[in-house]
């Protein structure tokens, strides 16, 4: 019992120092900006750690994160194999091919306004649909090994990719193309001159929001069938083992591909569209 | 209505697309019956035909096409099939039976409502709060944010066998799933909502001398109902596939995500492509009626179109 009063004590004074950064003169500080949700973030770890302890949790239901941090210290060649099978393998290489099938697609329907408005609302409808669900057919039909799971990930990512650059494509204004044609610009000239950096912000919106998507199409994927390797086959292996600390590594492992991955997107996309006023300032 | 006769083109194209991709992708279970039936097939014998890739298969022998369109378990279903195959399980059969499409439909439906609502609730009030204080902001906000990076849904499974495990089954586990997965993006969409009032409305309040209160009932709440609706729609479709995976892991016997499972476990393609569509006929209709709700709501507010 002494160690949850300590949580709760720890919680009330991380608290109150956190009103106090956050109210004081250097709140507009970088250092501020980090160090509050760091402060928060810790706190909750250490709040789950003591409370674990305090009420002497079995594991089965919720192991303390210094034991997720051992189990994941002890395990890290089990986590790369299955982060080179599901990150690496399944979902970096369907994102890879989602994105340039979208690309392509989109350069046709930019050329044929017929194309345009026939597929987009298909598109944004196939959009906002569970495709997910595709899984257990795309296992069938590639197997068990990666290859299902890029299908899955090029499925998945191809219609907010598709309807994001062709949303952009339509962007620059009558007058802009006027000028391109008062150039004498071909129809190539004027997509990579004009068109295609005028629609890079939405570019990147459609790429970061599928880089969460490949992951999620990854590691659902293995759900339905895998080799004995990667992080959605461990997962629900360990889950039937009840190794719950398997399972919030592979979380952890997760986590960070995941946020890597976005981080990834989101750095390029500052370096290509460093002209626009969402990256200014 | 401009875009309709594109829009059909294009489903007819899809549509005739598939119709053809039938053709390679069940050929050689198709020539295989048909040879045993008599009917000759080029080339004779299974080992040779085995080697042979489907494409060529399927170009030596046209008269046997309309075979891969009516298999019992085809690699591919035929569109129609599946048309059937949901007929069939929907209007026909009873809404009780085990095999009724609607059953599995609201097994899955109502864990999506009620995991969605505590979320989208949840959502709210952690908005509210964020505005409100300053600290809230700066230390759950950057969490939030990155929430929406990392593959959460992931820890489905593990929800449902610890709750599983002390006893807490059925819908309640996947609500919970379904709520943590829409509690995100309303936060964030809420937040920027709450937010978008410009720093001239703010003054303009403050001229009128009104409280922090009247700024928030009159000014940023009713400018945060785009945006609200606009992540709520985003909100039920991340439900729905929470509810849908949350049923995989203990080989749920109902539910939408339960078919899907136990069709890929017995080789019923076309019921896994009949709750595929069915998942995919929900998502739509939750999603038209949250639009249909912020059109109703915008209305009355007077700024729909």
């Amino acid at each position: 019992m002494p160690l949850v009063i300590a949580a709760f004590v720890l919680w009330a004074a991380a608290w109150w120092l956190n009103i106090r950064i956050a109210n004081g003169p250097a709140a507009g500080s970088q250092a501020a900006k980090l160090g509050v949700p760091a402060i928060f973030g810790l706190t909750l770890l250490a709040m789950w750690e003591l409370i674990v302890r305090g009420l002497d949790l079995p594991m089965v239901i919720l192991p303390a994160p210094s034991m997720i941090a051992e189990r994941f210290a002890a395990s890290l060649p089990i986590l790369w194999q299955d982060f080179v099978q599901t990150v690496v393998k399944g979902a970096l290489s369907g994102y890879v091919i989602g994105c340039l099938a979208a690309f392509g697609t989109a350069i046709l329907v930019d050329r044929w306004d017929f194309l345009r408005r026939g597929l987009m609302p298909v598109g944004s409808f196939v959009a906002a649909l569970p495709i997910v669900g595709t899984a257990p057919i795309l296992v069938m039909w590639y197997g068990f090994d990666w290859q299902s799971k890029a299908a899955v990930v090029v499925v998945m990512v191809f219609f907010p990719v598709l309807v994001n650059i062709t949303a952009g494509l339509q962007e620059t204004t009558q007058m802009q193309r006027d000028q391109m044609k008062t150039w004498a610009a071909s129809y190539w000239q004027g997509f990579w001159k004009l068109r295609l950096p005028a629609a890079m912000p939405f570019v990147f919106n459609g790429l970061k929001i599928s880089s969460t998507l490949a992951l999620i199409g990854a590691i659902v994927a293995e759900f339905f069938g895998s080799p004995i390797v990667g992080m959605g086959f461990r997962i629900s292996i360990s889950v039937g083992q009840l190794a719950l600390d398997m399972v919030w590594a592979e979380i952890v492992v997760a986590a960070i591909a995941g946020s890597a991955f976005y981080g990834i997107v989101a750095f390029i996309e500052r370096k290509v569209t460093f002209w626009h006023p969402s990256q200014r300032g | 209505m401009r875009s309709l006769l594109p829009v059909l083109t294009v489903v007819a194209a899809i549509l005739a697309f598939w119709y053809v991709a039938c053709i390679p992708m069940n050929i050689h279970f198709a020539a295989m019956q048909a040879e045993r039936a008599g009917v000759p097939v080029t080339p004779e014998g299974m080992a040779p035909r085995r080697e042979m890739g489907a494409i060529p298969l399927a170009a030596r022998n046209p008269h046997i096409w309309a075979e891969t369109w009516v298999q019992d378990k085809p690699r591919l279903p035929a569109p129609h099939q599946v048309a059937i195959e949901l007929w069939q399980t929907t209007v026909e059969k009873k809404v009780t039976s085990k095999r009724s499409l609607v059953f599995h439909g609201w097994v899955t439906l109502s864990a999506t409502l009620v995991g969605f609502g505590i979320g989208a609730v949840a959502g709210v009030l952690l908005a509210v709060g964020i505005v409100h204080s300053r600290a809230m902001d700066m230390s759950v906000m950057p969490w939030a944010i990155a929430s929406q990076t990392i593959p959460i849904l992931a820890i489905a499974p593990m929800i449902i066998v610890v709750l599983n495990s002390v006893g807490v089954q059925g819908l309640v586990p996947k609500a919970i799933i379904s709520a943590y997965l829409s509690f995100f993006p309303v936060v964030v969409g809420m937040v920027k909502g709450l937010r978008s009032p410009t720093p001239m409305d703010l003054d303009l309040m403050r001229t009128w001398n009104a409280s922090r209160d009247q700024t928030f009932r009159k000014l940023r709440l009713p400018a945060s109902v785009p945006y609200l609706f606009a992540s709520l729609k985003i909100g039920i479709a991340a439900s729905l596939v929470g509810a849908i995976v949350g049923e995989l892991p203990t080989g749920a016997a109902r539910g939408l995500g339960a078919r899907l499972l136990s069709g890929s476990y017995y080789g019923q393609t076309v019921q896994i492509w009949s709750a595929l569509f069915a998942t995919a006929i929900l998502a739509a209709v939750l999603v038209a009626a949250i639009a249909a709700m912020e059109r109703a709501t915008l209305k009355r507010m007077g700024v729909g179109r």
